[in-house]
């Protein structure tokens, strides 16, 4: 496994949607629309306010970082004792959308990157790599 | 999102038990008075740090004669580093929600 310094987890979900960008940031940013297909929570789209999301496994503790109407939305992502940010961006793609959410983890040296970094999870996660490293 | 990260959490949250349970991964099996002998606790509540390691999956005792050895079991940990295809499992299932409502929606 690699312990590179700069090294981030990111997820990438993207995907072509038949509708305009504007119909679906409402689905993204309207809490009652949200609740439908995310999770129950208390958004508003404006930059750092704070919010969570809740579903019957637990709670995402979440702060808005960037937004930008029908095109791009991001949010601090802590769960679990993992921080992450996602990251909405919509692009038109003919008449529908071209709807992209990527999720970066942080590594422990970059925690400083991030406040609320509640744990120190991403410390011993990344010394159980180095070992598992070493176990294969 | 699934319990077991929930339960491995709670169980690692613990210093003395996070400490045990690096040393196993790190030295190999040991047996409990070994580990206690650099634990800076008692006896008993190495045993108790260990059953808890033990009923989460993260460590497996041997019994050979008197002596009780223990031994970490890393593939207890799959379900914290595999977090990146977790997570675009349950992205993906979240977008086909999302498809379905918009296609609910009104314009």
């Amino acid at each position: 496994m690699n312990t590179e310094a700069t090294e981030t987890l990111t997820v990438v979900v993207e995907r072509e949607i038949p509708f305009p960008p504007e119909k679906i940031w409402r689905a993204l940013t309207q809490p009652h629309l949200i609740e439908e297909w995310l999770m129950k929570s208390d958004f508003k789209p404006a930059v750092d306010h704070r919010f969570s999301f809740r579903a019957d496994w637990g709670a995402v503790d979440c702060q808005v970082m960037a937004i930008e109407p029908n095109k791009t939305l991001s949010y601090t992502w802590a769960a679990h004792g993992l921080d992450s940010v996602v990251t909405w961006t919509l692009m038109p793609a003919g008449t529908g959308t071209l709807l992209r959410m990527e999720q970066s983890g942080f590594r422990p040296d970059q925690k400083q990157a991030f406040h609320g970094a509640r744990f120190g999870w991403q410390k011993f996660l990344a010394s159980l790599e180095q070992t598992l490293a070493k176990v294969d | 999102m699934p319990n077991a990260h929930d339960a491995l959490f709670r169980t690692l949250a613990d210093p003395t038990r996070r400490a045990l349970f690096e040393r196993l991964c790190r030295e190999g099996e040991q047996t409990v008075g070994a580990l206690t002998a650099q634990s800076g606790v008692s006896q008993p509540a190495v045993s108790k740090h260990l059953g808890v390691l033990r009923q989460a999956g993260l460590v497996r005792d041997r019994h050979e004669g008197r002596q009780t050895h223990y031994s970490a079991q890393l593939g207890a940990l799959a379900p914290l580093i595999d977090w990146t295809s977790q997570m675009a499992g349950f992205w993906q299932s979240r977008f086909d929600h999302l498809e379905d409502l918009l296609k609910r929606m009104d314009q």
